[in-house]
């Protein structure tokens, strides 16, 4: 009888009522090891010599899992499971070793995170210090999202952003007909008006100067402008480099080439510290406005590269038959290049843009401080020392949700464009 | 009557002659260049007189006096800006190399999970790469250096691999290597890498000529391993270790002497690089692995080729083809990325030059230019590089 059972043999289906217990059992084994060690500091293999012990849990689940490797078994969780984490030995054991990393990881990191934090309070006495402070972010969380803006003053960036959603859903919900005012409204004519809201020194508004924007606010107010002029501008340059004119052409690629060599730092220090030499003598700029026309000159060349793959997508069919109609240069990439090339470049754009939200925290070198700046800033203050994971914790949530959502929708975006093609 | 037969005749010429529609907008793009350009400059005159400044670049001969915590080269405050900017651009190359050499590995590591049969390492990879791609650098970069590695313990608690390294919360202490003779060892080196250049031409004549296999790859590895050996037997090379030693420098104060250290700010830097870097390499190992059709590898397969050979000779050739020039991308946004140290005080090139090099000087204009023109020259340099090595590989069509 105990000849017929080989224990190291490989499980076959006719056994199946002998290998599934013993696996499932090796399995539970590993796991209660590895529990009791990680959370109630009970060994249960301390009676092993040292290098055993530490490995016993590996060694048992690998058991467990090779038992339980059995093909056909006719059960079907037991037949996905096989399929799907435990097809050979080398990825039993990953399975494995990654879900130990898990167990002993999660808990300590949701009790940090949740269980042993404080939420509710004003003052960083009241931290108990066990868990996360979240008092930090709530206290700071104006300053966050707001800069260093006056608090009577917020409700003037909460009406252009209410406005800008506001005006975002009427597109969506008004006759196709009245879309196109509403997007020219929106592109050209609302910025404006923002900017005056947010800004102020007339209408009666109280004048803010640009030092004292900040936060998550500022983030968005310098993506949104830069999205918004660079996308022109790397049109222009997109076709310019495909132009037959050779000095318009080595311009372009010369502009594009440089932007896209040196590094977003090195630009902003440009604008912050050269760029003033430049201008005559007696005038000034807004060092906010400067770094913007400097993000905008930035992204302007990555846009361009991007719009310039979508013109060498369109088949030479497309010019042929503009020009045949009788069609100019403009009136041909207006009418019947453009609308194409940009539908197709929809998500390379979305991706700049996420690539453009992603650097804009680097306006902190040269004192702009938007959300991390403002975390930076808070968390050198002496009432509240020593948050600073918190702080970064806290933006890298904002800053994932944000980003992640976006490239979704480019993903979403880019399978909707490929389909029709 | 007049004035409108010239207006006819005006257009009717501007239509007609194409020769000056062409020219017409260029004259007008290198007139609109020179304008901007000239206007710039007689600006820049005029702010700089005002200011008593003159424009040049003798400062890059005189006394830096001012000190760098790391540098790879000698270097202290009477040495020149010149040697101090040769100070932050190696500073710069050396984080962009240990940044790049780590982001491949894990890259090629994360990207071949992600395509793993396995659900759980394929998801786990997912994560890594959704996680760290939708963080910005610098946020990352933060928490590496203000609230990971801070949270490391003091030099007198510090962790011990094996008696030889010690990682504390003033940066990883390592052993230093000290050479004699270190010359000859480098030279051993280079000349058994152009021997294994040899050994692959003779290889590749020999298999065109007669169809006969070289086991190359042995033989270059018996070569590497080989020759630097022997510099040590009998070259007099040889090399001995600096361990690192805990000294009580007060009564409270730890702190290690000896070997060399590597300051926390370069290892914040290089992991927020690495594995930031290392989304975007994974993905574009995916790209190239799926890009292979499975036709390829079962034709390999139906030609009698092993399982080893089908990868190194049939797919891998084609997947790289994919997988290198948006790699190379990567590699240049590292590099520009590396910049980013400024942020943490680790003496790159921008915080050296474009930062205390400039404050001292005050000369905004040149020190900017040249520290632009730095990073257009590694850029270059990478992207011609890396465009040699895609030319090489590329598909030789006849």
């Amino acid at each position: 009888m105990i000849k017929k059972i080989n224990i190291l043999g490989t499980p076959t289906q006719d056994k199946l009522n002998l290998f599934v217990p013993m696996g499932i059992f090796f399995i539970i084994l590993g796991f209660l090891d590895v529990i009791l060690n990680a959370h109630f500091k009970i060994n249960l293999t301390s009676f092993l010599p040292i290098w055993l012990n530490y490995f016993a849990p590996l060694i048992f689940g690998f058991l467990g899992l090779h038992y339980i490797r059995i093909e056909f078994s006719g059960i079907k969780i037991l037949d996905n499971l096989n399929k799907n984490i435990n097809s050979n030995g080398f990825n039993a054991l990953l399975t494995l070793l990654i879900l130990f990393v898990l167990i002993q990881n999660i808990p300590p990191l949701l009790n940090w995170l949740f269980f042993d934090a404080d939420f509710i309070g004003t003052s960083k006495e009241e931290c108990s210090r066990e868990g996360a402070c979240w008092i930090f972010v709530n206290v700071w969380l104006k300053r966050f999202i707001y800069g260093l803006y006056p608090n009577a003053e917020i409700w003037r960036i909460n009406l252009s952003f209410l406005l800008l959603i506001g005006f975002i859903i009427a597109g969506f919900l008004v006759p196709v007909k009245a879309k196109k005012y509403i997007i020219i409204f929106l592109l050209f004519v609302f910025p404006f008006i923002a900017m005056n809201l947010i800004s102020g020194g007339n209408f009666g508004l109280e004048w803010v100067e640009t030092a004292a924007w900040g936060g998550l606010s500022l983030t968005f107010i310098i993506s949104i402008f830069a999205l918004l002029f660079c996308f022109p501008i790397g049109m222009f340059l997109a076709l310019g480099r495909r132009s037959s004119a050779p000095i318009i052409r080595y311009s372009s690629i010369g502009f594009i080439e440089f932007w896209r060599g040196v590094p977003l730092i090195t630009v902003l220090f440009m604008a912050s510290v050269m760029f003033p030499m430049f201008l005559p003598d007696g005038t000034y700029m807004d060092k906010l406005v400067r770094v913007i026309i400097a993000i905008t000159l930035f992204e302007a060349a990555y846009m361009a590269e991007v719009i310039r793959g979508g013109l060498q997508a369109l088949p030479r069919g497309q010019y042929d038959a503009g020009k045949s109609l009788g069609m100019g240069y403009w009136r041909m990439h207006l009418l019947v290049i453009l609308p194409q090339a940009l539908k197709l470049v929809i998500p390379g754009v979305a991706n700049t843009f996420l690539a453009l939200v992603k650097d804009t925290p680097l306006i902190l070198v040269v004192g702009l401080l938007e959300l991390v700046g403002m975390i930076d800033m808070a968390k050198s203050n002496p009432d509240w020392l020593g948050f600073a994971t918190e702080g970064y914790i806290f933006a890298g949530v904002v800053f994932w949700i944000i980003c992640f959502n976006m490239s979704r929708y480019s993903q979403r975006l880019e399978r909707r464009y490929k389909t029709d093609r | 009557m007049n004035i409108k037969n010239t207006t006819k005749g005006f257009t009717d010429f501007f239509k007609d002659n194409s020769k000056i529609r062409n020219y017409l907008p260029q004259i007008l793009t290198l007139l609109f260049i020179v304008f901007l350009i000239g206007y710039f400059t007689y600006n820049a005159q005029v702010n700089m007189d005002n200011r008593g400044i003159d424009f040049g670049f003798h400062f890059w001969g005189q006394e830096a006096s001012f000190d760098i915590q790391f540098s790879l080269i000698e270097y202290d405050g009477s040495h020149s800006y010149g040697r101090a900017y040769l100070v932050g651009l190696l500073n710069t190359i050396l984080v962009a190399v240990i940044g790049i050499f780590f982001a491949t590995i894990l890259g090629i590591i994360i990207g071949v999970s992600r395509l793993s049969s396995n659900y759980l390492i394929s998801r786990v990879a997912e994560w890594y790469i959704e996680i760290f791609r939708n963080i910005p650098l610098l946020l990352q970069l933060f928490f590496w250096y203000f609230a990971a590695l801070r949270a490391l313990p003091l030099p007198k608690e510090a962790i011990n691999f094996f008696d030889v390294s010690f990682l504390s919360v003033k940066g990883l202490y390592i052993p230093k290597f000290i050479w004699t003779n270190f010359d000859i060892f480098i030279y051993s080196i280079i000349a058994a890498i152009i021997s294994i250049i040899f050994v692959y031409n003779y290889a590749r004549k020999k298999q065109e000529q007669t169809g006969t296999q070289t086991p190359k790859f042995l033989i270059s590895l018996g070569i590497i391993i080989v020759l630097p050996l022997l510099t040590f037997l009998i070259g007099g090379v040889s090399l001995s270790f600096e361990y690192p030693i805990l000294k009580q420098m007060s009564e409270t104060i730890f702190n290690y002497v000896g070997g060399a250290k590597i300051i926390p700010e370069l290892m914040a830097l290089a992991a927020a690089l690495s594995l930031y870097t290392a989304t975007f390499i994974a993905e574009c190992v995916r790209a190239g692995i799926l890009g292979v059709s499975k036709g390829q590898k079962e034709a390999a397969g139906s030609l009698g080729l092993t399982t080893g050979q089908i990868l190194r000779l049939v797919v891998m050739p084609q997947a790289l083809r994919i997988i290198i020039p948006p790699t190379t991308n990567q590699y240049l946004n590292l590099t520009k990325n590396s910049s980013l140290a400024a942020a943490i005080a680790y003496p790159d090139i921008v915080l050296v030059f474009a930062g205390t090099a400039m404050m001292q000087t005050g000369r905004a204009i040149e020190i900017v230019s040249i520290t632009m023109a730095t990073y257009l020259t590694l850029s270059i340099a990478i992207s011609i590089l890396m465009n040699w090595y895609n030319k090489k590989i590329a598909i030789k069509e006849k």
